[in-house]
This record gives structure tokens, sequence and C-alpha cells, in this order.
């Protein structure tokens, strides 16, 4: 029996089934990567919406028995000796490793930092009450404690149960108050100060240009002191804005009973998540997911939403695909239409499919140093003497990052428009061509419309890469903060001069260059998670697209 | 048909045949044009490279006479920093100013002298200063500052020169010094330091705290020394902390100033080789080098270093030869270089850091008498012994470049050996930047190289079981996974690995390195005990899905590695592997090193590598496979010798392909090392490579500035490389193309 199984296990061995098995295992691992970090992704970037419970504990720490309110974000087991020598406390000889809770006080600046490890057999009592709130501030991140009272003007309003209902009427009213002061300043004052900017500039071209006589200048005093004049009068409502905002204010007692007073003002929402069910939760977890799309991010990037970014992104893109499609269309269409096929255009073809693989950093180099310093300086000595020495376009920004990714993806789109022009048969060229058409109504009417999914599916390709692209970016127009889009309400609306933020590059510096990286994480993964899906999605429909196009063509192939 | 019919059909036929020639014209100069865009960046790449390989130029610029010049001979003469104008200033206190052109008067000053003294020695305070010590020939020392007023009459620039007396109007009397031999002066911050040796051989240095502006009183300190021996150079470096006496015998003794209470003589040594005596001896910018020539032209560079014992002594780390014996040499005042003039009238430029003697030119006709340079080096002005002045164009934007400074090893000042480094910020022009590719190239060589260790055994052989083995429904679902891995943003990868993943792998560090070996084992184990089980079983998984199977045994092996680390750490390395590691083999531990990023990158790579290998295996014609399962080959022999030596060359193409992005990829390499461009091999350190390192520096770095244009040239080193890589795998796949269509 034994020497059977030995025989079997040779002859199983020599019959190399072990080694297909080994290829079946990378398959899997690499399956398991990619579907593990998708969904670790996903989990982790959309559980940062999701109102957590709050804990209260009693805990036994080395200075005595303590209150602690927060949430838990995260265990970790170490071992009995690294704790001991760490001098962290003391712990039982029958446990031989130490759990442990990373938990989220919040309440920066009252307590020195958001986030402390406590020990897990340290824990006494934990409790979830009702009536703790979270309160997620414009400033210093979330601050967790009871409500004790509503003041206005520093006099009491409401106080015990009254006071939540009160609590949130009044934070209504600021909302409503800081929408209205957010619109005047980045609307009304910034189209004032962008006039009085063009008017500085035009007054500074006049006078390069000789042109700036008395008449001429006194048609810009005019216009600047009518821009003056409606400046005073919306600071004044700016002023009675602010007033109004600083009205109300509410105190709570945090965790060891200190009483703290946090005017309104500096409140973006409260929330009682222990009393909540789970669909009052959903609908919170919605309600913050919407925010963080549409908000502006706040405290460094690390708090808030990304909506310049997600705009940044998409603007980019769009702009890049408006100048990749026409270019990549017209020069696939010339290799494999109009230029003489011959070993020059075969050079040109491997030289194209290599530019695909040349590093996304040597174009944003290239981008950097042509377009950015080289044109984009040329541009400014032409078009904008005025403003120099102040460059601008001779500087990083918009219109330079969608050049210099179209050049990147230009390969993507010849490529796979060429073989979309490959795949149509040539019966139907000549037949087009037999019935008296042109060779251009040929393409025209009949191979372009035909290959149009082609073009499709290299411009969503194209795009995707463009989307996830970072390292050229970071050289020829991204920022980690943009003070205004790249479009507003000021003639002429876009501003491809501008420079702006973008989902990746947010990635990037939320990530890294941060100072609290630990309280921005969550963050990052939703970010992360935001910029996976569109890519996935964009790739899956290009892959459908392109499956698709095989069917359909595999039918007149024959 | 009537004849207007045909007519318009006629004039339908030119309409139709116009737009056909229009469009042909249109888009043939389109995809011309498209094409040439992309001929472009590897000019436009090589265009602002080429400069720093291009050689250095002195044109000869003008020559003309001073006007109404009295008998005095000059002691100074200095050119303006953009180059406009030149200034002599005579023994007897005249000062003129005049433009470089033509040598026509600009201004004349006069410094007022105490009784019949004329000024015997000139001192410029610090390179970068434009303040002056005067010493008279009865022991006096003054002090004056140049100025130039820029003002602008219409579009021209016009230069105003003024004097000033920065500590006074007065000369200063050293008591017990009555003739100046030798006198040097640094100021650094309110530290003003004089040194004096008078021709009896007493040395006298004094040490004033002043601001400028104020009258220079009282020293806050002061030491006298007796000076035995000739003295024919007094050298103190720009800090005030080291001061050298030489002679032209070649001996110097330096001496540690920085506390003029307790001056002492550090070390005596001789410069020259035996037999050869000191022609020139200055300090190099930042002063940390002396510049030493005898004779012969043989021009040597010495450092203050620190030996075995921690004692600062001087050491030789470059030289070079020039044609004749040097009559001038000059610092540049910017820059880790120098001018010379020889006697034999040639003209030569170095440059220390680059080891580089990039022109020895005869210019001069006539033996000079005094050389000055201005603050840019780009002017050197000559006067000769008929008070002749000369005035050259030197062109030399890039002297810190050659190929040994960007790709060997070298001696950098302060260091004792040479070295691979780089090290391109500056606070400072007296900082020495080291600009070796070696590193980088080293640093994106090695995470490559740890990128294809994960990538290739994976990539290939899933793309071997995918081609060739898998079920066509289940490789309708594995294609499109693998190539949504390759369309994940590297920007995710890279913040992953670094935030999440790094600080997982430095916990469980003996689990993940266990991996490479309990997959495959694990793997086998588990094909065997499938092997072994009933054909009920079996017959649940039909051929062809085995990924499928496996892939709960991946999930469940990498949980086993987890738990069971710990135990084989407690056991086999005192619990603790990177304590180990460092104690035991020397090994430190980066929590962002090579292993994160390997694995990381590898992830990147795959799809790449899995695409194309799997396209070059699936295409390999059928009838070959069939022809060898035919007589009598199991499937896995068809596979290894029919199989994958007809795909070996698309899979060599696809390694070339995969290896072009590893050595591309930016930000994985970014946010997953600390960035640190270091050379070594080792798997639990980091790296910087030339992408990481352009995507840093770029964006700081000053625009066609040495720095700017070698960061092209990193750029640049990576297309060539990918470009090469890519086009290697690209014939070999045509190549492949063309051998199936014969098959």
């Amino acid at each position: 029996m034994n020497k059977t199984s030995n025989n079997n296990f040779k002859f199983w061995w020599q019959s190399g089934e072990p080694w297909i098995w080994l290829t079946a295992g990378a398959v899997s691992i690499s399956m398991v990567v990619v579907f593990g970090l998708l969904g670790m992704i996903a989990v982790r970037g959309m559980s940062h919406f999701w109102p957590a419970d709050i804990e209260q504990m009693t805990y036994q720490s080395i200075d005595g028995e303590q209150k602690l309110i927060g949430e838990l974000i995260e265990s970790e087991f170490i071992k009995r000796e690294r704790y001991l020598e760490s001098g962290l406390g003391t712990v039982p000889e029958s446990q031989l490793e130490v759990k442990r809770w990373l938990l989220k006080t919040g309440n920066r600046g009252i307590l020195s930092s958001d986030f402390r490890w406590i020990d897990d057999h340290n824990i006494k009592g934990r409790e979830t009450p009702d009536q703790l709130i979270v309160v997620e501030r414009v400033e210093w991140g979330n601050f967790y404690g009871y409500l004790k009272q509503v003041n206005q003007q520093g006099e009491l309003q409401a106080e015990g149960d009254a006071a939540w209902t009160e609590l949130e009427q009044r934070i209504q009213r600021v909302t409503k108050l800081r929408d209205e002061l957010k619109g005047l300043e980045k609307g009304d004052i910034g189209a004032i100060n962008y006039q009085l900017e063009r008017l500085r500039l035009k007054r500074k071209s006049l006078a390069l240009k000789g042109l700036d006589t008395k008449d001429n200048l006194a048609a810009i005093d005019v216009e600047e002191k009518q821009l003056d004049q409606d400046y005073e009068q919306l600071r004044e409502k700016l002023q009675k804005l602010h007033h109004d905002l600083e009205r109300d204010s509410a105190v709570f007692v945090v965790m060891d009973g200190r009483e703290i007073t946090i005017p309104l003002v500096n409140v973006v929402s409260v929330l009682k998540p222990n009393s909540m069910n789970v669909f009052q939760k959903l609908g919170h977890y919605f309600v913050a997911f919407m925010n963080f799309m549409s908000d502006d991010p706040r405290e460094a990037n690390t708090e808030g939403g990304v909506f310049p970014a997600i705009f940044g992104t998409v603007m980019m893109v769009l702009l890049m695909s408006v100048l990749v499609t026409p270019l990549g269309v017209i020069a696939a269409l010339y290799l494999r239409e109009y230029a003489r096929q011959g070993p020059m255009i075969r050079l040109i073809r491997i030289a194209v499919n290599n530019l695909a693989g040349v590093p996304s950093i040597v174009y944003g180099v290239f981008g950097l140093g042509f377009f950015v310093y080289f044109l984009g300086g040329n541009l400014d000595q032409l078009f904008f003497p005025g403003a120099l020495p102040a460059p601008t376009f001779g500087t990083p920004g918009l219109m330079w990052a969608s050049l210099t990714l179209s050049l990147l993806t230009l390969p993507v789109v010849i490529v796979s428009t060429e073989e979309g022009l490959a795949r149509i048969p040539g019966s139907l060229r000549e037949g087009s061509l037999a019935l008296g058409a042109t060779k251009f109504e040929t393409l025209w009417k009949v191979v372009l419309p035909m290959s149009s999914p082609a073009i499709m599916t290299g411009l969503i390709l194209a795009v995707a890469r463009a989307a996830g692209e970072v390292a050229p970016l970071m050289l020829v127009g991204v920022v980690k903060l943009a003070p205004q889009l790249p479009m507003d309400g000021n003639a002429p609306f876009m501003h491809l001069e501008r420079k702006f933020m973008h989902l990746g590059f947010h990635i990037y510096d939320v990530g890294f260059q941060s100072p609290n990286v630990e309280a921005a994480r969550p963050l990052v993964y939703a970010t992360a998670f935001l910029l996976v899906l569109v890519i996935v999605l964009l790739n899956l429909s290009a892959i459908m697209l392109r499956n698709h196009l095989r069917e359909k063509y595999k039918a007149l192939d024959h | 048909m009537t004849q207007k019919s045909i007519k318009a059909r006629s004039w339908q036929q030119r309409r139709r045949a116009l737009i056909d020639t229009l469009a042909a014209r249109i888009i043939g100069l389109g995809g011309v044009s498209v094409i040439f865009a992309i001929v472009l960046i590897f000019f436009y790449l090589l265009w602002v490279v080429a400069p720093i390989f291009s050689s250095p130029e002195v044109k000869f610029v003008s020559q003309f006479t001073l006007p109404e010049m009295s008998d005095a001979s000059s002691v100074y003469t200095a050119v303006e920093e953009s180059g406009h104008l030149g200034l002599r200033l005579s023994s007897a206190g005249e000062l003129l100013f005049f433009d470089m052109d033509k040598g026509l008067q600009v201004s004349r000053e006069s410094i007022e002298l105490p009784g019949d003294t004329v000024i015997s020695r000139v001192i410029e305070i610090n390179p970068s200063g434009q303040t002056l010590a005067l010493a008279l020939d009865n022991g006096g020392v003054g002090f004056i500052s140049i100025q130039y007023r820029v003002s602008f009459v219409g579009d021209q620039r016009e230069l105003t020169p003024m004097i000033d007396y920065p500590y006074g109007e007065s000369f200063l009397e050293l008591k017990d010094i009555n003739s100046i031999a030798h006198i040097n002066v640094v100021k650094s911050d309110s530290k003003l330091l004089l040194a004096v040796l008078d021709t009896d051989g007493q040395l006298l240095l004094q040490h004033y705290e002043i601001e400028e502006g104020d009258e220079l009183a009282e020293p806050e300190t002061e030491a006298v020394l007796e000076i035995d021996g000739p003295v024919d150079y007094l050298l103190i470096s720009p800090g005030g902390s080291w001061m050298y006496l030489a002679s032209k015998n070649g001996q110097i003794a330096y001496y540690d100033i920085s506390d003029l209470e307790s001056v002492e003589q550090v070390d005596q040594m001789s410069l020259t080789k035996p037999g050869q005596s000191l022609t020139q001896l200055t300090l190099l910018l930042g002063g940390v080098s002396l510049l030493a020539a005898d004779e012969t032209g043989l021009v040597q560079q010495w450092s203050l270093q620190r030996d075995e014992k921690n004692q600062h002594r001087l050491k030789e780390i470059r030289d070079f030869q020039a044609s004749a014996t040097l009559a001038y040499l000059l610092p540049e005042k910017r820059r880790k270089g120098l001018v010379g003039i020889d006697q034999a009238g040639n003209i030569l430029l170095y440059n220390t850091t680059a080891d580089r003697l990039m022109l020895d030119e005869k210019l001069l006709d006539v033996p000079a008498l005094r050389a000055s340079l201005s603050p840019r080096a780009d002017i050197l002005l000559v006067e000769s012994v008929e008070r002749q002045y000369f005035t050259y164009h030197i062109e030399n934007p890039h002297p810190e470049l050659s190929w040994q400074s960007l790709w060997q090893e070298m001696v950098y000042e302060g260091y004792s050996e040479p070295k691979f480094i780089w090290q391109s910020s500056s606070a400072d022009n007296d900082f020495e930047p080291k600009f070796s590719l070696a590193p980088l190239a080293y640093g994106t060589l090695k995470a490559a190289f740890y990128a294809m260790m994960v990538a290739v055994p994976l990539a290939i052989m899933g793309a071997i079981y995918t081609a060739y083995f898998m079920s066509p429904r289940m490789r309708g679902f594995v294609k499109p996974s693998i190539e949504i891995m390759e369309a994940l943003p590297t920007v995710i990868l890279g913040f992953l690995a670094g935030l999440w993943f790094a600080p997982i792998v430095e916990e469980n560090l003996l689990a993940i390195l266990s991996l490479s070996f309990v997959f495959p084992v694990g793997m086998m184990a588990f094909a065997w005990l499938w092997q072994s089980a009933p054909r009920s079983i079996h017959r649940l998984v039909p051929d062809g899905w085995y990924s499928a199977v496996l892939m709960p045994v991946v999930i469940l092996l990498v949980w086993l590695s987890f738990e069971l680390a710990p135990v084989f750490e407690a056991v086999l390395f005192n619990g603790d592997i990177k304590i180990w590691l460092k104690q035991e083999l020397g090994i430190s531990y980066d929590q962002r090193n090579s292993l994160v990023v390997g694995i990381a990158m590898g992830l990147a790579v795959i799809p790449t590598i899995f695409s194309i290998t799997e396209d070059a295996i699936f295409s390999v014609p059928k009838q070959l496979t069939t022809g060898s399962l035919a007589l009598g080959a199991t499937p896995w022999q068809t596979l290894t010798r029919v199989v994958l030596l007809t795909a070996s060359p698309g899979i060599f193409s696809a390694v070339m392909i995969g290896l072009g992005r590893a050595v591309g990829e930016t930000m994985i390499v970014l946010m997953a090392t600390g960035n640190t461009p270091i050379m070594d091999m080792s798997i639990f350190e980091g790296m910087r490579t030339l992408s990481a390192n352009i995507a840093v520096e770029l964006p700081e770095s000053e625009l066609d500035s040495t720095h700017y244009r070698i960061l092209f040239l990193a750029a640049l080193v990576l297309f060539a490389v990918t470009f090469i890589f890519n086009t290697m795998a690209e014939v070999v796949r045509q190549r492949l193309r063309k051998r199936y269509g014969s098959l």
C-alpha cells in the first residue's frame, strides 16, 4: 500500500501536474490580491462616512480611574514582554498578548492629541449613552461630549432636553448664514477682486504700449471707483453676516468633566449616533457622502470634501479628451490609410507603440520645459506683457497639464484607432469605392463610423490613464490647494492658466505631506475609493466596448 | 441629360475631388505633425541637456588703455557684477571706474590717505562682499565698500558707482605694527577678524564685533604670535576658524583660530613635491579647500578633513597639470572653479567638483601683471605690464559636470574617500553640489530588480495557466480582472504600500518573507491532497478551474503564515527578526524599504507582463500542441518543450516591457520608500530612483540652471532606456508574428 502510494506520488510528480497547479496558483494569488485590494479600498473608503457609535468607558490608567469618550478605531495585539518593556503599565500574568485599542478621542485643542492607545484589560466598563454628541467642527476635527446648554450672545437660551432641538435649529441657521457668506466672498467679492486685477493689468499694459493717455486712464479710474464703492457695500454686508454668525454658542461637557463653549460658527454639524437606528444612520451616511463630494476641503485638506479635486480632475480629463481625440484619430488615419506602407511607416508605428511605454514623468519633464517655460513664457511675452514679471501662462496650469496628458495618451488613442481601422474588412472599402465614392467619402461615411467603437475604446482607456496619472501633473499644474476653480462666473469663465486640484495628487498630498496623517487616513481611503471607482468603471466600459466590437466584426470576417 | 445637369454634376464632381484632396492634405499634415510632436519630445530633452556637455569658451572682447593715469601702480582691479564696469585702485588711493568696452571713464573717486603713505595691499573681505580692506605701508588699515546704484533711463540700465566707509573713514593704527608684510581680513555675521604680519615676523590677530556703519573700536580679543621663517601667504577661512601660513618653499602651517585666546598650530607640512617651490596659493570658494600651484604648473587641491584620530589634517584630493607656471589663480566667487593665467599667456578654466580642466588656450601675448574676475565669473579683466587692459568673455555655464562627476566616484570636499553622492540642494554658494547620477540609477535598477523578482514568476506562471490550461469561461473573467489591475492608478498602489502595507510588513516581516516558499509548497501539498481525494470531489470542479479552487487556499496560507510566523520568530530569532538581523548580520531595517516597493511595484508590473505573455502563448498555433499531445506527451511536457519554446520571444518581450515600466514608475517609489539616495543592495533599505528624484526636485529647480539640466538628463536617460527596452521587445514580437504566420 505504502509503496503504491509512493509510486503514485512519483508518477504524479513526473506528470508535471504539480507544476500546473503552481501556475494555477499564480493566477489565484493575483486574483486574491486584485480583489483583496479593491475590496479593502471599498470597505475602508465607504466606512468613513458611517456614523459609528461613541463609547463611554471607565478606564483604569496609570494615573487612576478615568472616564474616556471616543470612537474605537482599530485594535492590535502586542506581546506581553514588549508591553512591559515599554513601561505602558502592568498586565496580569496569564495574558501572553495584550490587546490594545486605538481610541479617537477627538477634541483637538482641548486634549493633547486626537488619538490615544488604550489597553483592553484596563477598560472597566463600556457603554454607549444616547446623549453623547459628535460635533463636526470647522477647525480642529471632531468633538465628543454632552450638550449642556445653548446660549445666545452669552445668555442662556435652552437647557436639558430642549437644548438639542434648539441646537439643531440654530445650526441650520448658521449653515445658511455660512453659505451666504461663502457665496458673498467667493462670488461677488471674488468678482470685484478679479475686475480690479484686470484693471490694474490694463493700466500697466497701456503704459507699456505708450497709450496711457488721460482719457484712457480716466475711464479706468471711473471703473475702479465704482468697483471700490461696490466693495464697500459688500464689506458692510459681510461684517453684518459675520456678526450674525457669532451670535450663538453651545456649552458641552467633555469626558474629564470640563465645560467647553463652542461658538456655533465653528460647527458644521451635530449628531447623536448612539441614539440613531440603522436607517437614520444610512440616511446620514448618504448625506455625509454627498457632502464629501460637494464640499471644499478644510484643515489642510485633512477634512471636509474633495469637490475641487473632482472638479479639477474632470476638467483636465475633458480638456485632454478634446485635444487628444482629433489628434490621435488623424494620426491613425494617416498611418493606416494615407501613408505609403513601408519600412519608414513600420518604424514610426513601432516608435508610437513604444511611446506608450515611456515613463509618464518624462512627459511631465517635457511638459514643464517645453509647454510651461518655452511656450508659456513666449505667450506671456506676446499677449500678457502687462502682468510680467508675474507669469500668466509661463507657470504650470490647467492648459499645460491637459496638453501634457494628451501627449501622454496619444499613443493609446492612435494604437486603438489603428486597430479598429485594420479590423474593417477590405471588401467594405472596395464596395464603397466601386460605387463611386472618393477615398475620403469612404473614410468618412463607411470606415470611420465602423471604427468609432475602437476610437471610443481608445479614448476611454486614455481617460482612465489620465485620471489616474499623477507624476507628470506634479510638474505641470497640480497644487495641493487651489484658491479658485478653473471655471467660474468671471469672464472668460474658463481660466486655463489656473492651477487646479486633482484626486490622485490629493491622495499623495494628504497621505504623505499632511501634518496629521492619522486623522486624515479615512479621508484618503475615501478619495482613493472614489478614484478607483471612476477608473474601474471607465475600464470596464472600455473592455465591454471592445468585446462588443470583436463580436461585431467576427461576423464580417467570414 | 440636359446641359445644365451635366454642368452641375461636373461642379459637384470637382467639389468632391477637391474635398478628397484637401482631406488627404489635412490628414497627411496632421499625421506628420503629430508624429513630429512625438519626435520633438526626444529632441527637446536633448536640446535642454546639450549645454552641459558643450565646452566652455573664452573670447577676447576688447583691449584699451585707461585715461589720465598717474604713475602710481595699480593695487587692485575688479569687475562689477553685470560686467559693464571695471574699477582700478592705485597705490595713491585713486579709484577709477571705467566701462568695460573701451575703457572710458565713468567716474573717479579719491581716498584720503594719511601723510605720505601709499596703499600696499588690498584685501577683499569675503569673496562675495564688495568691502575692501586697505593696508598702508606704515601699518595703517582702512575699509571701503563699493556699491553700484542701479537706475533706469528709459529702457537703459545705468550703474552709478559709489564708495562708502563702512567702519569709519579713518585708518586704524595697530599697536606695535609699523609695516605690513601680509594682511588678511574676513567678516562673517558681526565678527570681523583681522590678521596682520609685520616684516619682523610678528603676527597680530584681532577679533572685532561690529556691524556695518559702526566705527571700529577696541577689539574683543586679540592674539600675538611670533612666526619664524619666511611667510609669503597668509590665508584665513571665510568663517574665521582657520589660518594658513605658507611660504614659497612649499611649507605650510595651519592654526585653529576660532578662539583667539587659545590659538594653536594644528600641523605643519609641505604642499609641494620636493625641490619645487610654491607659486600660487589661494582658498577655493567656501574656504574648505586650498589650491596650491607649483613651478611646473601642477595645481593641487588640498582639503581640510578629519583623520582617524579626529584631528584636522590637510589632504590632497585632486590635482591637474597646467602647461606652464601659473601667474594668476583666480577662484570663482560662486562656484567651485577657478580661472588661471600662466606665464605663457594661456588662460585655463578648471572646476574642482568635476575635476575637469575645461580649457587651456593661449589668448594673451603679453605678460599679465594683474587679473580679476567678475562675480559671475563671466568677464575677465587682465592688466599687462604696459598698463594695457584686456577683457575676455568666459562662456562656461555648467562647469560642475563631467562624465566622471555624473557617473564615477568623486572625492568631495570634506570627504576622505571617493564616493557616489547625489546632494543637489544648496542653501548658499559655498556648498559643493554633488551631482552623481550613479546612486539614482542604482536605485532605479534596484527597485526594478525587486519588482521583477515579484512580478516575473507570478505573471508568467499565471499567463501560462490562463492561456494554456484555463477553461474559456474562467479566462473570460480573469483577463479583464488583470486589465483592471493594470488600470489601478499607481498613486493608490503607492499610498497603500506606504501607509498600509509597510507597517504590516514591519510587524510581520517573517510571515511576508516566508510566503515566498509557503505558497509553492502549500499549493503543491494541496495539489497532492486533491489528487489523492476521491473522484467524486474532482467532478465538482471541472478541468481548468484549478485557480478558483486555489483561491481559498491562498487565503488560508496567508493566514497560516501570519499565525505561525510569530512562533517561529520566537524560536529561531529570539522573538524579533528585525533585531536579530541587526545584531547578527548587521542589516538595518527601514520601514519603507525595497521589499515593500518590490511587492507594490511588482503588482503594477504583473498585468503588463501577464497580458503580453498570455497573448504570446495563446497564439501558439494549435497544430503544434495537438501534434505533441497526439505523440503521447503530457500537457506539461507539451507546454515546456513546445509551447514555451515557441512563445519564448514573446515572453522575453513581455519581460522587457515590464522592466521598462518598472524603471519609469514614479509614484510607488516616491511614496513607498524613504527616497534616500544610497547605494545598497539590501532588500530592507530604501532607495531613490531617477523618476522619483525628478518628481521631487524639478519643481524647485531654477530654470536653465545646472540642476535643471541634470534633471532633464535624468529624464532623457529614462526615455532612452525605456525606449530601447520597448523597441527590443517590439522587434522581437514582430519577428515572432512573422514566424507564426509561416507556421
